[in-house]
């Protein structure tokens, strides 16, 4: 094996935790989007790395699948956020308040 | 990527992160994958992000307003807990896994669709549901005014 698991999966985890960070850290909606995006990543990558591992072509289905949920996420997400938009003309979520009180 | 407050500049930063994500697929002999992931990652996803961000007209966003200091020190804590735990976990139990014997076949379109079409098939098509349901709810969304 040419890449040790190890590394696969250290770098699956910085990559996570970039992600989880991302969402903390940003108030705009459409970054926080691109923050979960990329923790979807940071799992394809350790599920790649795992199938290699184990000699198995079963990640990769699910990589593929993981793959067809982010595509169906991200263009419901886009349109809720742009409904939003039209209805309050901010993405700032510290301003969407709407189920607060 | 994270730490920009500008969102087109992060947007091209995490597809220049999607490219060296299809390079590692393709060190890992994931080849069909890493395609994959140009196409629908940096081809589809981020133009839809990118078109939703000059749509929007986004500039550069406005700092916390409240619990800024304790917010950011806290997140920044629990994140390098959870990093280093799963890190140290790593290092020292590394010894578990242990690597069956048998030669690689996987990576290629051949293995991938006969693994999708027989084994994972039904998951396949529930995936074809989804995107259908996605559709007309993103046309749905987008039509009316809600």
């Amino acid at each position: 094996m040419v890449v040790p698991l190890e590394h696969v999966i250290a770098l699956s985890l910085a990559l996570f935790s970039t992600g989880v960070l991302g969402v903390l850290f940003r108030r705009n909606a459409i970054t926080i989007f691109m923050s979960i995006e990329l923790m979807l990543n940071a799992v394809n990558l350790a599920l790649v790395g795992f199938s290699r591992y184990y000699n198995s072509v079963d990640g990769q289905v699910f990589v593929f699948l993981v793959m067809t949920l982010a595509a169906a996420e991200v263009a419901v997400g886009l349109a809720i956020i742009i409904a939003v938009y039209r209805n309050r003309q901010t993405v700032n979520i510290d301003e969407i308040n709407l189920m607060k009180n | 990527m994270v730490l920009n407050k500008n969102a087109v500049y992060s947007a091209l930063l995490l597809v220049l992160c999607f490219f060296s994500l299809a390079i590692i697929y393709l060190l890992l002999e994931a080849y069909f994958l890493a395609v994959l992931e140009v196409f629908i990652y940096a081809g589809a996803i981020m133009v839809l992000f990118l078109f939703v961000i000059m749509l929007l007209n986004l500039g550069r966003e406005k700092a916390l307003e409240h619990f800024k200091y304790l917010q950011r020190g806290l997140s920044i804590f629990l994140v390098v807990l959870f990093f280093f735990g799963v890190f140290l976990l790593l290092l020292n139990d590394s010894s578990a896994l242990h690597q069956p014997e048998g030669g690689f076949a996987a990576g290629g379109v051949y293995s991938l669709g006969e693994a999708l079409f027989t084994k994972y098939l039904l998951p396949f098509e529930v995936a074809s549901l989804l995107l259908l349901v996605a559709l007309i709810g993103t046309v749905y969304l987008a039509k009316r005014k809600i």
